[in-house]
């Protein structure tokens, strides 16, 4: 293993997102504030509570989780695509590496970031409303699964692009209507049944359900079955990135 | 002695159906400074980047220190360090966290002293905090080098590293790669300037439509490329060199108008007033005269229609 080269990539990715401190982490944090303002205080003072939970502190999973998605994707698309880019990619390509460290290296990174996003996130939200977490295990659990997971996913993403355009479409096509459809905001259990059925086939509901679960100890769907798609999401995503360095997909001719 | 890097059947054939390389052969000897000639498109950048993991081969086999760079990609992408053609670097990243970048991709430890001297030999050190995008072109090519050379590698490749490069940085350049192969680095330049080629390399390579037309020592390319060609028009048709000038290196062109005279440009005489005087001896008179000295372009066209 080449560990100071993952080091040094880890590193890399990690300095770009502290010289970018705006960008990165400054604004999703104001982004997720006027979240609470618009649902929590506007909409919420009207919804008084979702089984039990009062409802700015129901929504507080279903944020993390749309920013913890987001900005795994975008942060890992935008590390490894910026290189392709800008041509210094010939380095990584050039070097003593191996597939697993380039993708530990940006995919580690990216990952860290949006997991410190999401306790951002949930130290903010701390402020709005009262918290509990039931499940801290699994909480960090499903934290940890949904940041890497999607980390992959955006670096698939960040291969397979051929332009800036490609970069944001994944991301603002499926991605997002797929966590504002996915029960960020509210419970399915709301839903009328035809589009509770629906909704099921949204992977992001059982992420977004799990991870509530860890926090109020109420869920639509089983925790164990969320947790059993966020690990097929998890090899999904992996078999992908396989693949490309299989082939080399868009890295090399 | 086994080359430190030995090309065999190499072929490139790209996705667009564009042929790159066709059954290179090649071995270049560990320690001397190897220039790859040739015109642009000729595959020159293809060859390296194949050596250096960035494109994959279609056929043939590349070792680098003995280890194939399939089967062996890290011990021999270790050894190699690559300078690329295009300025490509991080623009946001200062000069000393972009080099030291280079060494930890590379598998080695933070030596600050190693990176330190690379940068003060390439008169990088007062730009060390510098961002990259601050700098001009001629210091980003310096940064691109001490990259490639941040992990201490045995091998060197400069993809064109003169072009657009200003002649300070070109005497740095090569005062740097010579003292690279006193300490038993072999440097690989591509280039398709003839003088780069004869101030610095041991041997050069010609490369032509992807195919390695020539392999010679420098010295003897020179000899070649130092030939000029005396042209006599004569006044009158010969049928016959007369037994006068025998002595001579002449030609006779078929129709017996023109004299062909072959000599050395660097020999200590060229044989010319000699020539000249048995001509006037012989009476043969001549209407006018030109010399011409062979190009590398001739000796490329030369070669290449050798082969077709």
């Amino acid at each position: 293993m080449n560990w100071p080269a993952i080091r040094a990539i880890y590193g890399f990715e990690m300095h770009r997102a502290f010289r970018t401190l705006l960008q990165s982490i400054v604004a999703p944090v104001i982004s997720t504030s006027l979240y609470f303002v618009v649902f929590g205080a506007a909409i919420g003072g009207r919804i008084t509570s979702v089984d039990g939970v009062p409802y700015g502190a129901f929504i507080v999973p279903g944020l993390i989780m749309l920013t913890l998605l987001t900005q795994s994707i975008a942060n890992a698309s935008f590390g490894i695509y910026f290189p392709r880019f800008s041509g210094t990619i010939y380095e990584i390509l050039s070097a003593p590496i191996s597939a697993v460290e380039i993708v530990a290296g940006y995919v580690g990174a990216a990952a860290t970031k949006s997991i410190m996003l999401g306790l951002i996130i949930l130290a903010t939200s701390a402020l709005f409303v009262p918290l509990r977490i039931e499940h801290p295990f699994v909480m960090v659990l499903f934290l940890v699964l949904t940041a890497v997971t999607f980390s992959l996913f955006g670096f698939v993403i960040g291969l397979w692009a051929d332009g800036f355009e490609k970069l944001q479409l994944v991301p603002l096509l499926i991605v997002t209507p797929l966590t504002f459809l996915g029960g960020s905001f509210y419970s399915i259990d709301m839903l009328p049944p035809l589009w509770r059925a629906v909704s099921l086939v949204n992977p992001v509901v059982y992420l977004i359900s799990g991870f509530r679960w860890s926090f109020y100890g109420h869920s639509d769907v089983n925790p164990a079955v969320s947790l059993g798609m966020a690990v097929v999401f998890l090899i999904a995503c992996l078999a992908a990135v396989a693949w490309i360095f299989r082939t080399g997909y868009r890295l090399k001719s | 002695m086994t080359p430190i890097i030995a090309i065999a059947n190499l072929s490139k054939t790209y996705a667009s159906g564009h042929v790159a390389l066709k059954r290179v052969d090649l071995g270049v000897r560990q320690g001397e400074i190897f220039a790859l000639l040739g015109p642009n498109g000729a595959g020159k950048t293809t060859l390296i980047s194949i050596i250096c993991g960035i494109v994959t081969p279609s056929t043939g086999t590349v070792t680098v220190g003995g280890h194939d760079i399939l089967a062996e990609p890290r011990a021999a992408r270790r050894l190699i360090g690559l300078v690329p053609q295009e300025l490509t670097a991080d623009a946001f990243e200062t000069v000393w966290a972009t080099v030291s970048f280079s060494r930890g991709l590379f598998g080695l430890k933070p030596d600050p002293a190693h990176i330190e001297q690379v940068l003060r030999d390439l008169s990088l050190w007062e730009k060390r905090d510098a961002k990259i995008m601050t700098l001009s072109g001629g210091m980003k090519r310096r940064v691109l080098i001490a990259k490639a050379l941040a992990h201490e590698p045995r091998i060197l490749f400069l993809d064109e590293p003169t072009a657009g490069v200003d002649v300070a940085l070109r005497q740095d350049m090569w005062r740097l790669v010579r003292r690279l192969r006193d300490q038993g680095v072999t440097v690989i330049l591509t280039t398709h300037y003839i003088e780069e080629a004869e101030e610095m390399a041991d041997r050069v390579g010609v490369i032509a439509k992807g195919e390695i037309v020539l392999v010679e020592e420098k010295a003897e390319l020179m000899r070649k490329l130092g030939r000029k060609e005396l042209t006599l028009q004569l006044h009158d048709r010969l049928s016959a060199l007369p037994p006068a000038l025998a002595g001579h290196p002449l030609a006779l062109s078929e129709d017996g108008t023109a004299l062909t005279y072959t000599y050395d440009t660097k020999a200590e005489r060229t044989g010319i007033t000699a020539l000249l005087t048995d001509l006037a001896a012989a009476g043969i008179r001549f209407r006018d005269l030109q010399t011409r000295q062979s190009s590398l372009e001739d000796i490329f066209v030369d070669l290449v229609r050798d082969r077709a």
